[in-house]
């Protein structure tokens, strides 16, 4: 038998410290609906979601009342629509998301990921297709995510689709700016975009994963953060083993999860994704663990070292705890969906360039950040071309979910209540890079060698 | 299939009776039960044998926690593997 310490650890850490098991993403291929009829596509699309997602909520509620661990969003995502979509003889890509949609209300999971294009070197048809619905897209369906991959490091930076997306983002605010540019937070940029993220909004099902798989995203920033507050004064390299534990442990409950939800539902178990992700509410906080570590408020001097610190030692402790991770894997640091970062933007400790250099050293890039309605479109383009550039020159995943907020300006917030939490809009600085983006092209991939 | 009952709440009389009397009508054997009072706080934790279960394990958690209701404590029923996997390797 356990002992009672280790009994109340995990009941507490369930109740007191928000512990929960952050996603269950079935990810389904849909390469075999490509059809020369877009209603034909559309239907196979329809049918092969409910098919075999239609036991994925009930499955998952099951678990969290057997386990006793929350279990807060079941999701799907699906092979990119670019590359579904493209054999059909169809100009509007908004149906296919609207598809997505309802196989999706159908099933009952709150989104669906792989409204998607990988653009890094070019667009094919298809992908120019997607890109140009992705506004109406968003903005017309409930939980349709779409994501785009402008940048790798073998392949460097599409420029072009970098000046796209400045201008798409704009749009998405434009049309729901009755809803605080709401279709932006469900659009993400990516640099060398991994294959299997269970998270939205940027997950989608690869063209090198099986037919139906199950990954499993863990989270629990509020359980290390409690650990850390015990630890006074304790050096760095205690620090590194109290994540690293505590990492551990909440992995295994991923671990857990995800073999248990396969088995249930019949379908292979792809991967853990150990990332800690932060919600908005209390306790739930990646900045508030940066804070336990010393430092006066997230955005200080010394927080990307601190991030650094705690990223490496989450995928340490993380690694050992299940026999496969893939994914993000590392820390989050949503700005409007972690109550700390919010604080933190709100005082002015929090800066849309620290946050770039906090990128450097954890997954994934800025993310939920709101900026001034009237932010040009070149402006953010090079937002996102600086971000790629830090991924594609260190060989990471980088992101950008920005939001620029119609009717907005610095110091402003906007609500959006739910997992989506409140932003601040962050001043962004106001010299131009419209020359710079306009010059379109790519930029060639870095050399992998001479690194300094 | 073992799962492990854990009980808090203020201390009164007949925790222990009414939580094993529903055990028993779902043919849940008791394995082992530890409990203590630290200031007139209640915890008691049971380790119990589900494999001859006559209900299912939702529908047996549903009465748990209307008993613990009844009672004034919190009664939670999980599954031993949570346990397992966290703490031992």
């Amino acid at each position: 038998m356990f002992n009672r310490n280790e009994i109340f650890e995990t009941i507490n850490m369930i109740s007191q410290e928000n512990l929960d098991i952050r996603t269950i993403t079935m990810g389904i291929s849909l390469r075999d609906c490509a059809s020369d009829s877009s209603k034909i596509t559309r239907q196979k699309i329809y049918d092969k979601i409910v098919r075999n997602a239609q036991n994925l909520v009930k499955t998952g509620e099951d678990i969290e009342r057997d386990f006793g661990i929350p279990i807060i969003n079941k999701r799907i995502s699906v092979t990119p629509i670019a590359l579904v979509g493209e054999s059909s003889d169809e100009d509007n890509y908004a149906k296919f998301a609207k598809v997505l949609d309802d196989a999706a209300k159908a099933v009952g999971v709150n989104f669906i990921g792989g409204f998607s294009a990988l653009v890094h070197k070019g667009y094919t048809k298809g992908d120019q297709l997607l890109v140009r619905a992705i506004p109406e897209a968003l903005s017309e369906t409930e939980r349709v995510c779409a994501s785009v991959n402008l940048a790798t490091t073998k392949a460097g930076i599409n420029m072009d689709a970098v000046k796209e997306m400045g201008l798409v983002i704009k749009e998405c605010a434009e049309r729901t700016k009755d809803r605080g540019a709401v279709a932006c937070s469900k659009l993400v940029v990516f640099s060398n975009v991994p294959e299997d993220n269970p998270f939205m909004a940027g997950a989608f099902h690869g063209v090198g994963e099986p037919e139906c798989v199950i990954n499993v995203g863990v989270s629990g920033p509020g359980v290390v953060a409690h650990a850390l507050k015990e630890l006074h004064g304790a050096d760095f390299g205690m620090v590194s083993e109290t994540i690293k534990k505590t990492a551990f442990k909440i992995t295994r409950m991923g671990q857990l999860v995800a073999q248990e939800a396969s088995s249930r539902l019949n379908v292979p178990f792809g991967i853990v994704d150990l990332s800690l992700a932060p919600t908005p509410a209390v306790g739930d906080s990646v900045a508030h663990i940066l804070e336990a570590m010393g430092l006066e408020k997230c955005g200080a001097h010394g927080t990307t070292a601190a991030l650094a610190l705690l990223n490496d030692a989450v995928k340490k402790g993380g690694v050992m705890a299940s026999s496969y991770v893939g994914g993000l894997s590392g820390a989050f640091i949503p700005v409007s969906e972690d109550a700390g970062m919010i604080e933190a933007a709100m005082c002015g400790a929090l800066s849309i360039e620290k946050l770039e250099a906090m990128t450097c050293v954890c997954s994934v890039g800025l993310d939920m950040i709101a900026v001034p309605g009237d932010t040009p479109a070149s402006t953010i383009s090079a937002i996102i071309a600086d971000e790629a550039a830090i991924g594609m020159v260190n060989s990471k995943t980088t992101a950008v979910r920005i939001i620029p907020v119609p009717g907005m300006k610095e110091g402003d917030v906007v609500e959006y209540g739910g997992l989506f939490g409140r932003a601040p809009i962050m001043k962004v600085n106001p010299f131009s890079a419209e020359v710079f983006i306009n010059r379109g092209g790519r930029i060639p991939a870095p050399l992998q060698s001479l690194k300094n | 299939m073992k799962a492990v009952i854990t009980v808090i709440g203020s201390d009164r009389i007949g925790i222990i009776a009414s939580i094993t009397g529903v055990l028993a009508k779902a043919n849940v054997n008791i394995l082992d039960i530890s409990q203590t009072i630290m200031q007139s706080i209640f915890s008691m934790i049971m380790l119990v044998d589900i494999s001859n279960i006559n209900c299912e394990f939702t529908e047996l958690s549903d009465i748990l926690k209307q008993t613990g209701e009844e009672l004034g404590v919190e009664i939670r029923f999980q599954r031993e593997d949570i346990f397992t996997s966290m703490h031992r390797i």
